[in-house]
């Protein structure tokens, strides 16, 4: 494979990260306040159908991302009224809504199916898009790999840097605390709740719209992503950064998979584009692995020395969640 | 600033936890409250800081204002900062972003003057914290110094503090009490909410003491321990008849055992337990009783040491094990770990039997269930659910639930919440199944008059440190109010001399 | 008590009209007409012998997973990896049918042996969840998860390597079994009255395992609260992993079905989703296994009685997921305003 080949590839892998990281930072914005948001793999079909459906019907590419960001919005409202105001599980409610909405995405998306429609084309930038390497790599891109880069930067910025976004940490991590400190808890849960399914909203579009322009219907290969985006979300520690390595990993591998393919021709490509999957429940594993029982019980068995050594070492390894994920938070 | 609390009621459903409070708090002063757990100290001082709002018709006044707090928000921004007990900060954030956390500004705070803030004020009371750490890595004593120059930083004239020393070492207690004392001297108005007596007559200029939701007396320097005491916990104390202990083989030995969770270290603890025993667990909640009784269920493992049953090595085997061998434990909270919402009480009593069967028995379970009901005269019928059962009735179905052969029963609280009645009947329900079986009883309780009737020997126990047993015939209630409170402990072994 | 279940039955009700009125709405917005949408789903799945053939037909699976999940819900467990375990089943199935199929032995006693084989396969695949959620605190639905696509993949290899058709492999699956190792099917229609024997079994036993069985009560209280049934004695890990079990074998036996009485090969997609669908049921139910077999009738029928709509009226088929699950939606919903409004009696 020469260099060129193999810029354009990756360059295709920053592309095809681009709605995963659009879901896993909805996603991560949400659960960081306290919210899951199971809804996800059938919001992203809803809004990638949606979004192809207005793009193609009024001719305009970004009504077409606007109403994939409000379809996700609204969906992300039921999972909060229901979760937050009705103190449903959030797993069953998420867990229905992914159903529903990804046969609604079927259905309505009937009269689209293989059409073909508006699609973003590739925005170089000027300048920077000359420099070797770089240029191809990172600045001859469609404009929503462009925006994937700044929402991973702005995500990031907004949890870790700003005066919001530590209370934001403060709701999901102890809402009680962060009640104390002047949070309306509920209320700050329903609007990045929201914020974080627009986001998810935004993955559809960028599909169907870009990464893989048009609606197929059950052939359009979206299926499954969004419980591909949950996984990584967790991968991620509820970090933008380690969720957008996370997804840039997992692109990667899916695109590896496609080039091995001619190398492996005894395996079929669905298997390689899976993968991730055993690593990821190995990393689940190893993240989580420290709060089973029988583990604090070996360890109270062992030596003072080796029970703080191997503490520390699961305490390095584990991703903790916002310890208030899925807890509703009531005032007294 | 002088804070005035009139007429505060508070009540949750049918129970009072302030009765019509009126205290006043001048500026500059250390106010003490005392009182037993459930007292109303909390409510109250929860009431003030704004967590919780009190009845209609009570006032508060700060600095000759009446002032409406509805939210903690409210409360800091009038003044009023409270350091909660369990410290309500944020444990997996870095001590700058738990000390910026709720400052409003603008959207991105400018760490660089914060942090010089912030140091200025660690300085200002000689605490050394890194504000590059974790707060899961600071001791309880370095988080309460970050939440008061934190409570400070944002603007409070007014600090209340929950039991403060609770957890934390005698250094630690010793910077504490100099930074309050300072802060009282700026003019800084401290209220110190503690049963500690040493404490708050170590620190205090002014004490009010509360039981069962009323404010019974104040006091001010020199304080008559006793006298407080008695306040405490009521007029002097008539004990029933008690029993002398019919004591049998060795149920459970502790030989050297230490025990470690999170926030406490117990070392060394020892306990020999006969059978026909009872022994009560006294201390402030949180100083190391419960950790010690559920390593007594097999529930904890402990870091080192030994455990007999019996006479039987059971050292590091899971509850199960444990529960084989007739150990039986009832947590305190019975509806969280206790008993199972939503299953009946004939289906409590099938699986308390350990049943080998495949089909259940309806018949059977029925008859067992009107036996026991009857038998633990519990208001209810078989198909009842627990949590539709009132406390009482909650806590003789898991008294019913006890198995047979019984060698020890472990009881955290078993009469917290229930009237006079029930805990009377609970108690003679108790015994006599210790002496029907031969088995032995550990008991946790905040309530001291109950662990000085009930036992025949006491364990106190004190931010981790545990007493040889003691003689519960010869312990006054003042006595033992005063070693949970941390005063008058003597060195090993020297208790019953 | 009575009174809460009948306010509770009302705002069944409810839902099950909003969802109608919701899914109307839908209809008249891409310009169909409801009245006419519902008519030919009733026509399709009820309007004649063979119609209703395919409802028992797409029943069997539904219905055996139900039951499984009923097991694992009365265990607090979200088993998601129930769709993995239906492929594992159909997996273990076609292993077993493959060793046999040129041997001397006789049809009858390969395909129940094949049956078993995937039930076991299905367990087999339930235990990893269970193992990784016990074991390992990875929980069950991320395990699950995982684990559906690996199940998946696995498929697709066998089908497009080691079992591959003669010839060219193809997405149409393995080669078609012959027909001696079909379950006997009524004659002109697709059901086989085994598998639906099978499934109805599987209901009453797992009934009975919930209602009259030690066992199944340990499970429920596991269920209910996993810290005081453990203070009880019961080994609460061993239970949650036997629910893990128990589903998986039944969530295998839907795949060995799939296998044995409908589809005689393995395929791509065979496990149609009957996994998420049950998931669905059992939440309707709530724990009361005998409703499964009116609810999954139900849902069943609504899945064969779309199938003619692109035909019929240009509408995609996917129509009835969209009912059933805005039905279970608008359930759980008023449920949640019923606990918040209603006071409890």
């Amino acid at each position: 494979m020469n260099q060129e080949t193999l810029l354009v590839g990756l360059a295709g892998v920053l592309a095809a990260a681009a709605p995963i990281i659009f879901a896993v930072l909805g996603e991560t914005l949400s659960e960081r306040a306290g919210v899951i948001n199971l809804s996800m793999n059938g919001t992203i079909l809803l809004t990638a159908m949606s979004g192809f459906a207005v793009a193609y019907t009024t001719d305009s590419l970004l009504l077409g991302f606007l109403a994939g960001m409000v379809i996700g919005a609204l969906v992300a409202l039921v999972v909060a009224f229901a979760s937050i105001t009705l103190k449903q599980s959030q797993v069953a409610i998420g867990f229905v809504l992914a159903l529903t909405c990804r046969d609604l995405a079927y259905f309505l998306g009937n009269p689209f199916m293989g059409v073909s429609g508006p699609r973003l084309q590739a925005m170089p930038i000027p300048a920077l898009s000359a420099i070797p390497i770089i240029g191809p790599l990172f600045f001859r891109q469609e404009l929503s790999t462009y925006i994937s880069y700044i929402v991973i930067f702005l995500a990031w910025l907004w949890i870790f840097r700003t005066r919001p976004g530590l209370m934001l940490q403060g709701i999901g991590e102890k809402p009680a605390a962060a009640y104390i400190r002047g949070a309306n808890v509920n209320v700050m849960r329903y609007v990045y709740t929201v914020i974080g399914g627009a986001l998810i909203g935004l993955a559809g579009p960028t599909y169907s719209l870009g990464v893989r322009a048009g609606w197929m219907g059950t052939i359009s290969g979206l299926d499954g992503i969004g419980w591909i985006a949950l996984s990584i979300t967790i991968f991620g520690g509820w970090n933008p950064a380690r969720a957008a390595f996370g997804s840039y990993l997992f692109a990667f591998l899916q695109w590896l998979g496609l080039v091995l393919q001619p190398v492996l021709t005894q395996v079929p490509s669905q298997v390689l584009q899976v993968a991730p999957f055993p690593l990821m429940i190995l990393t689940l594993l190893l993240v989580n692995i420290g709060d089973a029982e029988w583990v604090e019980r070996t360890l109270a068995a062992m030596p003072e020395t080796t029970r703080k050594f191997m503490a520390k070492l699961l305490r390095a390894m584990r991703a903790s969640p916002p310890a208030a994920l899925g807890v509703p938070f009531e005032r007294d | 600033m002088n804070v005035e609390l009139k007429n505060i009621h508070k009540h949750f459903g049918k129970t009072y936890a302030n009765k019509g409070i009126n205290l006043s708090v001048r500026s500059g002063s250390i106010q003490g409250i005392l009182g037993e757990n459930g007292a109303g100290k909390s409510t109250l001082m929860k009431i003030l800081s704004g967590f919780i709002q009190s009845d209609p018709g009570g006032e508060i006044i700060l600095g000759g204002n009446s002032v409406v707090i509805n939210s903690p928000a409210d409360a800091i921004h009038v003044g009023v900062g409270m350091l909660h007990q369990d410290p309500l900060d944020f444990p997996p954030m870095r001590v700058l972003d738990n000390f910026l956390l709720g400052r409003s500004g603008g959207l991105f705070p400018n760490r660089a003057s914060v942090r010089q803030d912030f140091l200025d004020l660690a300085k200002q009371f000689d605490f050394s914290l890194d504000p590059e750490n974790y707060v899961d890595a600071l001791t309880v004593g370095e988080r309460q110094q970050l939440e008061i120059i934190r409570l400070l930083w944002m603007g409070a004239r007014v600090l209340i503090l929950d039991e403060p020393t609770t957890g934390i070492s005698a250094s630690q207690k010793q910077k504490l009490f100099i930074t309050l004392k300072k802060l009282a001297e700026q003019g800084m108005t401290i209220i110190f909410v503690s049963h500690k007596l040493e404490d708050v007559e170590f620190l205090c200029s002014q004490v009010a003491v509360l039981r069962a939701g009323e404010l019974v007396g104040e006091m001010k320097p020199p304080f008559d321990t006793s006298k407080l005491v008695e306040m405490m916990f009521g007029k002097v104390v008539t004990l029933g008849e008690r029993q002398p202990a019919q004591t049998g083989e060795t149920i459970l030995a502790l030989q050297d055992v230490s025990l470690e969770d999170v926030r406490l270290k117990i070392k060394n603890a020892n306990l020999d337990l006969k059978a026909g025993e009872v022994v009560g667990l006294a201390g402030l909640e949180g100083s190391g009783q419960g950790l010690f009784i559920r390593a007594c269920a097999g529930l904890v493992r402990p870091v080192g040491g030994k455990v007999f049953l019996k006479g039987k090595d059971l050292t590091g085997k899971p509850y199960h094990t444990f529960k084989r061998g007739g150990v039986n434990f009832l947590p305190a909270s019975r509806l969280e770990e206790g008993l199972v919402p939503g299953l009946t009480l004939t289906e409590h009593f099938i699986l308390a039997e350990e049943p080998t069967a495949v089909f259940i028995d309806r018949a059977a379970g029925q008859r067992l269930a009107e036996d026991r009901i009857k038998s633990y005269n519990i208001r209810g019928t078989p198909t009842s659910t627990v949590e539709s059962l009132s406390g009482g009735n909650q806590q003789r179905a898991e008294l019913a639930l006890l198995q047979s052969p019984l060698s020890l029963i472990l009881l955290e609280h078993p009469t917290r919440g229930l009237d006079i009645e029930s805990v009377i009947y609970i108690w003679s329900k108790l015994k006599d199944r210790c002496k029907k079986d031969g088995a032995a009883i550990i008991f946790i309780s905040s309530d001291l008059e109950e662990v000085l009737q009930y036992s025949d020997r006491l364990l106190v126990f004190f931010s981790g440190e545990v007493s040889e047993p003691i003689d519960a015939a010869t312990t006054t209630v003042e006595q033992l109010g005063q070693l949970i409170g941390g005063k008058g402990w003597p060195q090993k072994g020297d208790v019953n001399a | 008590m009575l009174k809460s279940r009948l306010s509770g039955f009302i705002f069944q009700l409810i839902a099950f009209f909003l969802a109608l009125g919701f899914v109307s709405l839908i209809l008249v917005a891409v310009g169909a007409s409801p009245f006419d949408a519902f008519k030919n789903m009733l026509n399709g799945s009820i309007g004649s012998m063979r119609k209703f053939a395919e409802v028992l037909v797409s029943f069997v699976p539904l219905l055996l997973v139900t039951a499984g999940l009923l097991i694992t819900f009365s265990a607090g467990l979200w088993n998601i990896g129930v769709e993995g375990q239906i492929v594992l089943g159909a997996i273990g199935t076609t292993w077993v049918l493959r060793l046999f199929v040129d041997s001397s032995v006789h049809p009858a006693i390969v395909i129940i042996l094949s049956i078993f084989g995937g039930m076991a396969a299905g367990a087999l695949w339930a235990a990893f969840a269970g193992a990784l959620k016990t074991f390992g605190g990875v929980n069950e639905i991320f395990g699950g998860l995982g684990l559906n696509f690996v199940s998946t993949a696995l498929t697709l290899y066998l089908i497009f390597g080691p079992w591959k058709r003669e010839g060219v492999a193809s997405m149409s699956g393995t080669e078609p079994f012959p027909d001696v190792f079909a379950l006997p099917q009524v004659p002109d229609l697709r059901i086989s009255l085994w598998s639906l024997a099978i499934a109805g079994v599987a209901i009453l036993i797992v009934y009975f395992i919930l209602q009259g069985t030690y066992f199944g009560l340990k499970i429920k209280a596991v269920g209910k609260n996993i810290r005081a049934a453990y203070l009880l004695g019961i080994p609460t890990w061993q239970y949650s992993l036997y629910s893990f079990l128990i589903c998986g074998a039944l969530a295998g036996a839907a795949g060995a079905l799939q296998v044995t009485a409908v589809y005689h090969r393995l395929i791509p997609a065979i496990s149609s989703g009957y996994g998420y669908l049950g998931l669905m049921v059992a939440m309707l139910v709530n724990y009361q296994a005998i409703w499964a077999i009116p609810v999954a009738l139900f849902f069943a029928a609504l899945n064969i009685g779309s199938i003619q709509l692109p035909i019929l009226m240009h509408l995609d088929s996917s129509l009835s997921g969209v009912l059933q699950g805005v039905l279970v939606l608008f359930v759980l919903l008023t449920e949640g305003v019923r606990q918040k409004f209603v006071k409890k009696v």
